[in-house]
């Protein structure tokens, strides 16, 4: 019942086709737009990391890198907590 | 002063361009500017019949490019609309024909005469693209609410801005609002969202557009169809006019919505 409310109330529906397709095509275009596959992209992500771990400690699981589009530009965004040395 | 150039591309095929064109020509005729329509898709002449002015070719664009005859005697007046012609592009050749420096040369004899030029790519992103882009001062980037054609847009947008040409306006064409709010097409919103470029047009799906090309008389020209009154609006916003975008339905309320989900079914017409 509930569900058939929140329904009614236009909320918490599967997603639509037309989300799911605005949701693949963001992603599509961060990689025509740099011109690099997504295989490439996790390739450089994963250098960085190294070089970034040869000076400071971090979890490699807590880490988030990401391509933002901001207007039609594109912005790597890395999100590292840092650990404090033990 | 001088006419604006203003090309209308897409990347993806059968999205509407030559229909755009056709269009944003015929309601800008009837606000009484003076317009060239340039058929840019050698090979795959199209304008020509969307404007109604097929049997009355003798010259095309690839005759004046090598010579054959002069400039003013490859353009067709327009039967209803005095102050527009068209130049028609030549059938039987490929878009090597034409480079783009003879584009510029073209559009360079008609600026001081004229107050637009419309340029009709063709798909792709070659040659034919390049021809269309070189002289632009404007692009109209045509996309359909779906992927590939989104996908390509955005494509031909990244080119436009390397070139220094974009990165264009965005014309959001077959647009139908009953699936946009069943959420099973991309609204104009999203295309927005996605591709980053200022809207300046949308067009819905309207069967009056196959009917006007049927007939040879571009929609904008008479018929009081949506479609219609979208190229309108563009040809107006092309002019500097402030148009709000005209709404193609109204928002689906609570009732629509209790109707919908209960039956699988709206009861509005769209
Ligand atoms: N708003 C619309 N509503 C209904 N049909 C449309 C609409 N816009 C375009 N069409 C139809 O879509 C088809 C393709 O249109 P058009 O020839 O203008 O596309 P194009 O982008 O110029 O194609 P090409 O890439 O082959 O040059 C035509 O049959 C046309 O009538
Ligand atoms: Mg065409």
């Amino acid at each position: 019942m509930q569900h058939l409310i929140d329904r009614l109330m236009g909320r918490n529906t599967p997603p639509s086709s037309a989300q799911i397709a605005k949701e693949r095509l963001q992603l599509v275009l961060v990689h025509d737009r740099l011109d690099l596959a997504p295989d490439k992209l996790k390739e450089m992500e994963e250098e960085i990391l190294d070089v970034i771990s040869k000076y400071v400690h971090f979890d490699r699981s807590n880490v988030a890198i990401t391509v933002e589009q901001r207007k039609r530009n594109s912005w790597l965004v890395a999100d590292i907590p840092l650990k404090a040395d033990e | 002063m001088g006419a604006r150039v203003i090309t209308v591309t897409s990347g993806k095929g059968g999205v509407g361009k030559t229909t755009v064109t056709a269009n944003i020509c015929v309601a800008l005729a009837a606000m009484g500017k003076k317009v060239v329509a340039i058929d840019a898709d050698i090979g795959l002449r199209n304008l020509d019949v969307i404007l109604g002015l097929e049997n009355r070719i003798v010259y095309d664009i690839v005759d004046v490019v090598e010579g054959r005859c002069k400039l003013r005697q490859a353009m067709i007046k327009h039967k209803a609309y005095s102050e527009l012609y068209l130049i028609p592009a030549a059938q039987t050749r490929d878009k090597t024909a034409v480079s783009p420096s003879d584009m510029l040369d073209i559009t360079a004899k008609l600026r001081e005469e004229y107050d637009f030029i419309l340029i009709d790519s063709p798909a792709g992103i070659e040659r034919g693209f390049r021809n269309a882009v070189a002289p632009s001062d404007e692009v109209l980037i045509v996309a359909n609410p779906e992927v590939s054609s989104v996908r390509d847009a955005d494509r031909i947008i990244g080119l436009l801005e390397a070139e220094e040409k974009g990165p264009g306006k965005l014309i959001v064409n077959r647009v139908k609002m009953d699936m946009i709010r069943r959420g099973e097409m991309l609204s104009m919103d999203d295309v927005v969202d996605i591709l980053a470029i200022s809207l300046i047009g949308v067009v819905p799906e309207d069967d009056e557009v196959l009917t006007s090309s049927n007939r040879g008389e571009p929609a904008a020209g008479n018929s009081n169809s949506k479609a219609g009154q979208a190229f309108r609006n563009i040809a107006r916003r092309l002019n500097g006019e402030e148009v709000p975008f005209m709404s193609l339905d109204q928002s689906e309320g609570f009732v629509q919505r209790l109707v919908r989900l209960l039956f699988g079914t709206t009861n509005s017409a769209s």
